[in-house]
C-alpha cells in the first residue's frame, strides 16, 4: 500500500526523524492558512499524488509570499499531473502539502528495502541525491553504499555512521545523519514498510539533516497489524476495479489490451497473458480468481472484466486442481447467463472430469467455445476478437 | 529415488484442526502419505478422524506443541496451514523441535516475519520450503501440500517452480506424454523464502533417479539468473526453463508478493536471455514446456529412459 508524502512525513515525525515543518491542505484557503501559520519567508507548495516525478511535471512550486501561495495552490488543485509514473492519463491533484522552504546545501539519497537475495533488510545511501536511484545504479553503481541489517540486532549505530561517512555527509553532521538513519530504520520495521525512500535527504545551511521528500510503501501482508496505516489509504489514488476485485478475493490489474483473462493462480495468470500476446493478441488484464473458482467469484470476475469497455472477448483458463472441471464449468455457465454475457468467451479447463466440463460448456446454449488446450484457447480468443 | 520426501517420510500437519489443514491432510492420506499426527495449541490429547474415499477410517493424534508431536510420532516433516499472523512462529517452532523438513503452504505472511524466520533457521539442520507454495510431491510415494495428486506419475524428471498452478500445468504436460516425475517442488512466490532454485537443483543433480529438470520461474528478483549461472557451472543433467510474466508491466505486483519488476530489474526478457546464455532451453509459451523438454531429452538420448 502507498501513502502520500505528507502522511509519510507525519509518521517520520512521530519517530523523531527530521522533516520540514508543514501541513496538508485540501483547498486554496487552507493552503494560504497553513502558509500563514508557518510564517517562513519561503514556502513550498507540493502536489500530493501517489507517483514520483512530480517536480519535473510542475507539481512542486516555490512561493515567497501568501499571494504566490494562493496562486500556486489554485493552479495545482484540480490539475491533472502527468509524470513518468502516472501513465499518459495522469492523476488529478486533490491535496497539497504546504511546507517551509529550506536552505539546501547538498542532496543525498537514502533507501531501505528488503533484499531478496540475502533475505535481509538493506539500508542504501548515495551522495547523488535528487535523481532516480536506478539511474545512479546504472551509471555509477559504486556510488550506492549498502549496509545489510542482521534482524537479530537491527541496524547498529556503527553501520549508520559508516554509511553516513561513505556518502560524504559533512563530518560534523555525521551523528545527526546516523540518528536519522536509525529512526528511519525503526519506522521501516515497526510499520512493516516494503520501501522507505528519502530522496532527497538534505543537509541545510543551518546544519540540519532532514527529509525533503518521503516515500513510504507498506507490505500488504502486514496491514492486519497496522490499522493506523490502513486509515491512511486514499482510494482516489487506486483503480476502482482493483478495489472492487480485492473485496471478492480476486487479484486484478488492468492492462491496455482487449482480451479479458480469468485464470486460477498468479503464475498461470501471468503465463496466460504471455501466451495471448504470443499469438498476436493483447491482454486487457491480469486476474487471478484463486483456488476456489466458485460461481460467485466467477460472476464478480466477469463483472469486473466487462466493466472495461475495451474488452472484446474473454479467455478463461482454469487448471482444476482440487476442484472438478464440471463444477467449474457449471459456475462459468451460470455466471455468464446471470450477467448476460454478450461477447465471445473461450474456456479452457483441465483436470478431473474435463470431458464432462466441456460438454456442459458446449451444451449451455451460450456462445461459449470450449478449448482443447491453453494454446488452442489462446489462438481461438485472439481470432474471435479480431 | 527422489529428493526431499519419499515413502518413509513421516508427516505432521500444523493447523490440522482448521478447515484447510484438515482438507489437505485428508488428501495426503488418500494419496498414501504417512500422515502421523497434527498440532493445534489447546487441542492436545484429542484426535482428528478421517473417512477416506477408499473406505478407510483413520484417526490422527493432535498435540499442543510440535515438540510433543515429534517425540510421540517420530515425525520427520511438518506441513503448515496456520493463518498468516501465526505462520512464522509455526515455522520456527517446527525448526526448534528438530523437524528436518518444514513445508509452509500459508499465503500472506508479512515479509519482515520471513526475514526473522530466515535468520532463525540459519545453522539449524532444517530445510524450509515456501511459504506461499503448493508443497512437494514424490509421485506414488508422498504428497505434502495442496497439489492435485492424480496428475502426477512416477518417473525421472525433477520440477522446481515459483508458481503453483503453472507447476501443475508442466506436470500434466509431462504425464500426458508418458514422462514421469521424480519429485516436484514448489518453492513459492514470496520474495523471502526457504529453499531457492539452486538449493533444489543441487539435490536433483545428486539424485541418481532424476535425469532432467524443469525450472519454472517468473518475473521479479534475480533468483533465475543466479540459478542459470549455477547450472552452467555445476549441473550434469539437462535443464529446461520457462519464465512467466513477459507481458507484465513494471512496478505492478502480479498476485505473488515476489512477482514484481522493480527498478528495471527482474524482467522476463532478462531472465530468458540469461537462461539461454547458460545453455538452458526456454519454452516459448507455457503450453510448450512439455514439448521443449521432449526435444531436449531426444537430443541427449534420454527420452526412452524418461518414458515411464
Amino acid at each position: 500500500m502507498n501513502i502520500h508524502e505528507y502522511q509519510g512525513k507525519e509518521i517520520l515525525r512521530q519517530f523523531g526523524v527530521a522533516v520540514p515543518r508543514g501541513k496538508v491542505a485540501f483547498t486554496v484557503d487552507e493552503a494560504v492558512e497553513v502558509a500563514r501559520e508557518l510564517g517562513s519567508p519561503v514556502v513550498v507548495v507540493k502536489a500530493q499524488i501517489h507517483a514520483g516525478g512530480r517536480g519535473k511535471a510542475g507539481g512542486v512550486k516555490i512561493a515567497r509570499n501568501l499571494d504566490e501561495v494562493r496562486k500556486h495552490a489554485s493552479e495545482l488543485l484540480g490539475k491533472v499531473l502527468v509524470t513518468h509514473q502516472t501513465g499518459p492519463e495522469g492523476k488529478e491533484v486533490k491535496r497539497l502539502l504546504i511546507e517551509e522552504g529550506c536552505d539546501i546545501r547538498k542532496e543525498y539519497y537514502i533507501g531501505i528495502v528488503v533484499d531478496r537475495a540475502s533475505g535481509r533488510v538493506v539500508v542504501m545511501g548515495s551522495e547523488e541525491g535528487g535523481t532516480e536511484i536506478e539511474e545512479v545504479a546504472a551509471r555509477s553503481p559504486e556510488k550506492i553504499i549498502r549496509e545489510t541489517v542482521d534482524p537479530a540486532v537491527g541496524l547498529l549505530p556503527f553501520q549508520a555512521r559508516r554509511l553516513a561517512y561513505a556518502i560524504n555527509i559533512p563530518k560534523e553532521l555525521v551523528n545527526k545523519a546516523a540518528d536519522f538513519l536509525m529512526g528511519l530504520y525503526r519506522v521501516f520495521v515497526e510499520k512493516d514498510c516494503s520501501l522507505a525512500e528519502i530522496n532527497p535527504l538534505v543537509v541545510t545551511g543551518s546544519g540540519d539533516v532532514i527529509a525533503l521528500d518521503a516515500k513510504l510503501n507498506f507490505d500488504d501482508n502486514a496491514l492486519f497489524r497496522h490499522p493506523e496505516i490502513l486509515e491512511l489509504r486514499d482510494l482516489d489514488e487506486e483503480d476502482e476495479k482493483e478495489i472492487q476485485a480485492s473485496k471478492f478475493g480476486l487479484s486484478y490489474i488492468a492492462l491496455d489490451g482487449n482480451i479479458g483473462c480469468m485464470v486460477n493462480g498468479a503464475g498461470l495468470a501471468m503465463a496466460t497473458m504471455d501466451i495471448i500476446k504470443h499469438y498476436g493478441g493483447e491482454p486487457a488484464n491480469f486476474l487471478d480468481v484463486g483456488g476456489g473458482a466458485s460461481k460467485e467469484k466467477v460472476t464478480e470476475a466477469f463483472k469486473i472484466i466487462l466493466a472495461d469497455p475495451n474488452v472484446k472477448g474473454i479467455f478463461v483458463n482454469i487448471f482444476g486442481g482440487i476442484m472438478r472441471c464440471d463444477v467449474i464449468a457449471e459456475g462459468v455457465v451460470a455466471a455468464a447467463r446471470e450477467i448476460g454475457l454478450d461477447r465471445p468467451l473461450v474456456v479452457r479447463l483441465e483436470g478431473t472430469n474435463v470431458e464432462l466440463g466441456k460438454k456442459i460448456l458446449n451444451e449451455s446454449g451460450l456462445k461459449i467455445v470450449a478449448a482443447d488446450s491453453m494454446a488452442d484457447g489462446a489462438q481461438k480468443i485472439v481470432s474471435l476478437v479480431q | 529415488m527422489s529428493i526431499l520426501v519419499n515413502r518413509n517420510t513421516r508427516v505432521i500437519t500444523q493447523g490440522i484442526t482448521g478447515k484447510t489443514g484438515y482438507f489437505h491432510a485428508k488428501g495426503a492420506l488418500e494419496y498414501g502419505t504417512q500422515m502421523v499426527g497434527g498440532v493445534t495449541p489447546g487441542k492436545g490429547g484429542t484426535t482428528v478422524d478421517f473417512d477416506l474415499e477408499d473406505g478407510r477410517k483413520v484417526s490422527l493424534p493432535v498435540f499442543d506443541t510440535v515438540r510433543d508431536a515429534v517425540r510421540e510420532t517420530g515425525a520427520t516433516a511438518s506441513v503448515i496451514y496456520v493463518a498468516p499472523p501465526f505462520a512464522a512462529d509455526a515455522i520456527m517452532e517446527a525448526a526448534d523441535a528438530g523437524v528436518e523438513l518444514v513445508i509452509c503452504i500459508t499465503e500472506g505472511i508479512p515479509v519482515l516475519d520471513m526475514v526473522k524466520v530466515k535468520r532463525y533457521l540459519e545453522g539449524k539442520p532444517v530445510r524450509l520450503i515456501g511459504p506461499n507454495c503448493p508443497g512437494v510431491i514424490t509421485p506414488e510415494e508422498c504428497k505434502i501440500g495442496i497439489m492435485p495428486g492424480y496428475i502426477h506419475k512416477k518417473g525421472h524428471v525433477g520440477i522446481v517452480s515459483r508458481s503453483g498452478t503453472l507447476t501443475y500445468e508442466a506436470v500434466y504436460q509431462l504425464t500426458t506424454r508418458g514422462i514421469g516425475q521424480s519429485t516436484a517442488v514448489g518453492i513459492g512466490g514470496d520474495p523471502v523464502k526457504g529453499m531457492e532454485f539452486i538449493d533444489v537443483l543441487k539435490l536433483f543433480n545428486e539424485d541418481p533417479d532424476t535425469y532432467a529438470v524443469i525450472m519454472i520461474g517468473e518475473i521479479g528478483g534475480t533468483a533465475e539468473e543466479e540459478a542459470a549461472e549455477w547450472i552452467r557451472a555445476n549441473m550434469t543433467k539437462p535443464v529446461v526453463g520457462f519464465i512467466g510474466g513477459a507481458t507484465a508491466p513494471p512496478g505492478r505486483r502480479m498476485g505473488h508478493a515476489g512477482a514484481i519488476i522493480s527498478g528495471g530489474k527482474g524482467t522476463a526478457a532478462e531472465k530468458i536471455a540469461k537462461l539461454n546464455e547458460c545453455g538452458i532451453k526456454v519454452a516459448p509459451t507455457p503450453a510448450e514446456i512439455g514439448e521443449t523438454l521432449v526435444s531436449v531429452l531426444k537430443e541427449r538420448g534420454l527420452l526412452e529412459k524418461c518414458l515411464t
